[in-house]
């Protein structure tokens, strides 16, 4: 147990050491990202983690728990809408990456399959609650409705006109007006840092069809986005 | 290249996936095109601003349920 905790000690520190190197991104109109990271949260210690959990050390899973269990409530929660179901889909998704752990092959990194895992449960859930409503294989719409006629702009940055409290009841107000299947492919994708490959592996779904479910989605929440902002704040 | 092409190239764009000739001709249409500009600052910022947003919070009593299902499971001895 002594070298488990040393184990997750060092790793911590060495995380610590990573952050500090890592300031948060800052990508610029200029500067579009040619060579996207998979990730933006993999860090290298992660293996280490899985390994020791893999072998039975729950406190290396407790680890992995602690690191990703408010980001993986994010995405329930962003996907179900529901508080009840995303937490049922939480819980879920961590009792069966533990009993599937062993099966685990690492060809890809332990976040992105416990991603997949949690977004299966929670698109579970919400086929379930709203059975109309989804499915991953209706026909792609064209961009025409999303395509602006005029465009006018959001004047001073947005996020100094707006609490952070208010800015996330704005967006969490819009992205719960987006689509289901649209809206899986942006979190997926934009919000959980899957890479295209990652996202069409996880919704069973081809790339080209992620692609053109992201270029709609994020055409939709910006359109979406700036009626808010032009409205100066009602929505 | 047009208004309408740079709008529905904007993800690809964002994303660094266009190839090089077409990326030269989108850039030389935003530089005479201030409308397109605007669109892609707020496509781009429409990411950001989601892709930054501070984590839901998971509230207390879910984290001590997650955790307490987790440790009764965990102390279950797993086969060989």
């Amino acid at each position: 147990m002594a070298c488990a905790i040393l184990v997750v000690r060092s790793i911590q520190t060495g995380l610590l050491a990573n952050l500090a190197g890592n300031p948060a991104k800052a990508r610029t109109l200029s500067t579009p990202n040619p060579h996207r990271l998979p990730s933006k949260i993999a860090r290298e210690d992660e293996h280490l983690l899985v390994a020791a959990a893999k072998s039975g050390d729950a406190a290396a899973f407790e680890e992995l728990v602690n690191r990703y269990e408010r980001k993986i409530f994010r995405l329930t929660m962003n996907i179900t809408r529901n508080r009840e179901d995303a937490e049922d889909a939480l819980q879920d998704a961590f009792m069966k990456a533990y009993s599937h752990l062993g099966g685990f092959q690492e060809d890809s990194r332990f976040y992105t399959w416990l991603v997949r895992i949690a977004a299966n449960e929670a698109l579970m859930r919400l086929r379930k609650r709203r059975p109309n409503q989804f499915s991953l294989d209706e026909p792609i719409e064209s961009e025409d409705d999303v395509i602006p006629q005029e465009i006018e702009d959001w004047g001073p940055s947005p996020e100094q006109r707006y609490a952070q409290t208010e800015m996330r009841e704005i967006l969490d107000g819009v992205i719960d007006q987006l689509q289901p299947d649209f809206r899986v492919t942006f979190l997926l994708r934009d919000v959980e840092g899957l890479s295209t490959e990652e996202t069409a592996e996880a919704l069973g779904i081809s790339e080209a069809a992620v692609k053109s479910r992201l270029l709609r989605a994020r055409l939709k929440l910006r359109q979406k986005l700036d009626r808010v902002f032009r409205q100066g704040g009602a929505h | 290249m047009n208004c309408d092409a740079v709008m529905r190239s904007v993800s690809s764009y964002i994303d660094g996936e266009l190839g090089i000739a077409i990326r030269e001709e989108f850039e030389v249409h935003l530089k005479a095109c201030k409308d397109c500009t605007i669109f892609v600052q707020q496509t781009k910022f429409t990411v950001d601003i989601f892709s930054s947003a501070e984590l839901t919070d998971l509230p207390a009593e879910a984290r001590s349920r997650l955790h307490e299902k987790l440790r009764r499971m965990t102390q279950i001895p797993k086969r060989p």
